[in-house]
């Protein structure tokens, strides 16, 4: 009995080991840009890339890493109009297979932008991929499909002529994808399992390029989905896509929210540290910072602090409990990606592929690595099974083991 | 004992037939298949079945991936890419067992250009990964394909010959490269190459007649749109256009007064040509005609709100404003009839006032599904109405 409960614990160790290990949608498993891993490669150099993929077309979109399988999504065409999944074996760096459809809705997109920009999701065992055409394809983890919407289809007006970036978010059996142009704008929960819509909410009609983020608790079924847009942030039920509470001040609409501790540190007026309020559905300012004001890259909140990168590179380091700024560095930017964190570093891609590592373990930060990729990196990169993974339009690169 | 005898007889009659025709059954099964995925319609209606389709197809072998292609004509585009990944699952199988494709039949479909243009292109896609030497016995003729993508790659062809006929100095042979590549490009980037060759070679192009833009307009205008509230507002052309009447507009009496463009690209710029009204709309209106009953597709490009009629029905209304132009950057499909079409556009200015906010024009075109140039009859030349 003792060796059989010992052999249970292995195993579910070992799951939660290789769960952990995962990378499985925008900015992460909670999608905060923090990754639990202890060995990432910290030191850059050309010796540490373990493999180099070629990828077709474009693709802003971030890697995912699901059960040793690297996931990207691609466009491609004269009118980007081939959307691209494709699966790498996370060891070897040799494709597995390859998925393409035709685009249903727009793809017009700034020159900057393209069709690829989302970044895909995973509940371990599909695989979502969602495109600025509002195409959403559910593949299993050996490329075959299990539903197709078109939310063009549906909804022809809700696109946006400089290209729509929101990644999408699953949570148990709900996929969240926010569409949410000047045109027409909503936010759809389907269900993971066909793709039909459990529930749909209007949102406020203003291009917004943001993504969701969770509000992870100890239970799941406590986790909540925050919806942010230029009004501010809704903080919805998965399952219903019921509004519990809401923050009305006004948020920036390219970086998104972070959360860390049931605090939400919103892109508004700065930076706004929120938490859920005890009563009412007004959500509680806890600070606000004129001084942390996040660019293009989302913010990260890690070991009691929170960080930002502005237009001009510079990052910043403030205590998460006040918003008081305690250290500054810049950096070569500029910066599109939101950077990533793990093993106490700060993975940070400026766009022309330059990349700088800063260890966050002191009382300053300082840059201990750099890597010129010399391709313009546009994504976010994932960290996971001890390695990092980033891509450009054309490349993926496995760094680490 | 009879009946006994009688079923009997039956049964092996019926798995004799299936020894026999193991494809007319399978066939029959791609139909039932086929048409359950071709059944998925708005809001994930049929996925459910939709799913356990394509898992069945997808199982089946690569003798079947020509009469699923078959399966495409018909299929709406939600559905063209259930089927797709069925072909693909299987003809992914198929390479990495045996390296191989049913090449003759996949070669036999793709010259079957009353087929669908994206099954013909897909089986392209994938027959050129075991058979390259393909590209060079189909592409040439694919000039005035149905298919957008097979008409590209033709063009390019012709684009790439020309340019080694005029480094070779040959310049009668390269004029008539760029000019064949002409009757057959429909993609901007490649339009302005060809152009920028003939140039050089002294021929001149009328890209507005290329690409079918709509130049000549009457506009009326300002009326209200404060606060963007006049793209809801019916003003009066909206219930009938009346070319000799004066309406009250947003700054005074107003009429009809026509406009043209010399603009290559059609665009009728009426902040320059008319005057940049802030919170303002304008209406444009201009005939089309048509031989015959026909569809076509209305494409446009503005940085502007806009709305849409022809025949004084509503085909499509966008509020978006200063998010960027290009060309073709909506499609609109229309259905024409024979004779006089009146085409009915509302344009609309905000009240934005940064510098990249000023822009107040509209560019439109019709054409064909594959993006060939459309002209009114009786306009000045019908070569292009008879592309494909």
């Amino acid at each position: 009995m003792k060796l059989f409960l010992i052999v249970c614990v292995m195993i579910t160790a070992g799951v939660i080991s290789t769960q952990a290990a995962d990378w499985k949608q925008f900015r992460g498993n909670e999608a905060n840009g923090i990754s639990r891993e202890t060995s990432v490669p910290t030191a850059l150099s050309g010796e540490k890339i373990a493999w180099i993929a070629e990828l077709p077309g474009r693709g802003l979109s971030g890697p995912i890493v699901v059960d040793n399988k690297v996931i990207v999504t691609c466009s491609s065409g004269f009118r980007q109009d081939r959307l691209h999944a494709i699966c790498i074996d996370e060891k070897s760096g040799e494709q597995l297979w390859e998925r393409q459809f035709w685009a249903t809705g727009r793809t017009m997109c700034h020159n900057k932008m393209c069709v690829a920009t989302p970044t895909p999701a995973s509940d371990g065992k599909r695989v979502f991929a969602f495109y600025s055409s509002n195409d959403v394809a559910c593949l299993d983890l050996e490329g075959n499909l299990l539903w197709y919407r078109g939310l063009a289809s549906d909804f022809p007006n809700a696109s946006n002529s400089l290209g729509m970036a929101s990644s999408p978010v699953v949570v148990g059996d709900v996929l969240i994808v926010q569409v949410e142009s000047d045109a027409e704008a909503f936010t759809v929960g389907l269900n993971a399992q066909d793709g039909t819509t459990r529930w749909k909410i209007d949102r406020v009609q203003r291009a917004n390029w943001t993504s969701p983020t969770l509000l992870t608790a100890a239970d799941p079924e406590q986790t909540r989905v925050v919806l942010q847009s230029s009004e501010g942030i809704d903080v919805v039920h998965p399952k219903t896509g019921v509004v519990e509470w809401s923050y009305d001040q006004g948020a920036s609409t390219i970086p998104s929210s972070t959360a860390a501790d049931g605090i939400l540190y919103v892109p508004s007026n700065g930076l706004t540290a929120l938490t859920r309020p005890q009563e009412g559905k007004a959500a509680k300012v806890l600070w606000q910072s004129a001084k942390l004001s996040p660019a293009t890259p989302s913010p990260l909140s890690y070991d009691g602090r929170v960080f930002t990168l502005n237009r001009a590179g510079v990052l910043t380091a403030a205590a998460a409990d006040s918003g008081e700024v305690t250290w500054q560095l810049r950096l070569r930017g500029p910066y599109s990606s939101t950077p990533v964190i793990g093993a106490g570093h700060l993975f940070a891609f400026n766009e022309k592929g330059f990349a700088q590592i800063v260890n966050l373990q002191g009382s300053k930060g300082k840059v201990v690595s750099e890597l010129d990729f010399a391709e313009t990196i546009l994504c976010t990169p994932a960290i996971a099974n001890g390695a990092l993974f980033v891509r450009s339009d054309g490349h993926l690169w496995k760094l680490g083991q | 004992m009879r009946i006994c005898c009688i079923a009997r007889t039956a049964l092996g009659a019926i798995m004799l037939s299936l020894v026999i025709c193991p494809t007319v059954f399978a066939a029959t099964s791609i139909a039932e298949l086929a048409q359950t995925i071709k059944s998925v319609g708005d809001q994930g209606r049929g996925n459910a079945a939709a799913q356990a389709a394509v898992q069945e197809l997808s199982r089946l072998d690569s003798t079947n991936l020509e009469p699923l292609l078959r399966h495409f004509r018909g299929a709406s585009p939600l559905a063209a890419n259930w089927l797709r990944s069925a072909f693909e699952a299987i003809a992914d199988r198929s390479i990495k067992t045996s390296g191989k494709l049913p090449g003759p039949q996949l070669e036999a479909f793709i010259l079957e250009r009353d087929q669908s243009p994206r099954a013909r292109r897909l089986a392209y896609e994938w027959l050129i990964k075991v058979d390259p030497s393909v590209t060079q016995r189909l592409i040439p003729r694919m000039l005035s394909d149905p298919s957008p993508e097979f008409r590209r790659d033709a063009v390019q062809q012709l684009i790439g010959q020309g340019t080694q006929l005029l480094e070779d100095e040959d310049t009668a042979g390269a004029t008539t490269a760029f000019q064949r590549a002409l009757t057959g490009a429909v993609d901007d980037d490649q339009v302005k190459a060809i152009v920028k060759s003939l140039k050089k070679l002294g021929q001149t192009v009328d890209l507005q007649t290329h690409f079918g833009f709509l130049a000549q307009w009457q506009i009326i205008g300002p009326f209200d749109n404060r606060e963007l509230k006049g793209f809801a507002t019916a003003y009066a052309p909206e219930s009938k256009i009346e070319l000799e009447k004066t309406l009250v507009g947003q700054l005074g009496d107003v009429a009809w007064q026509l406009i043209r463009t010399d603009d290559d690209y059609g665009t009728v710029d009426i902040a320059k040509q008319v005057k940049n009204y802030k919170g303002s709309v304008m209406y444009l209106t201009t005939d089309f005609v048509s031989d015959t009953p026909r569809k076509l597709e209305l494409r446009l490009g503005t940085p502007n709100a806009w709305k849409l009629w022809v025949n004084k029905r509503l085909l499509f209304a966008r509020q978006e404003y200063h998010r960027g132009a290009a060309l073709d950057q909506y499609r609109v499909p229309v259905t024409l009839q024979k004779g006089r079409n009146v085409i009915l556009l509302k344009i609309c200015q905000n009240e934005q006032t940064q510098d990249w906010a000023q822009r107040y024009q509209v560019q439109i075109r019709m054409c064909n599904a594959s993006g060939s140039g459309v002209l009114s009859a009786g306009s000045k030349t019908q070569a292009n109405d008879t592309k494909n």
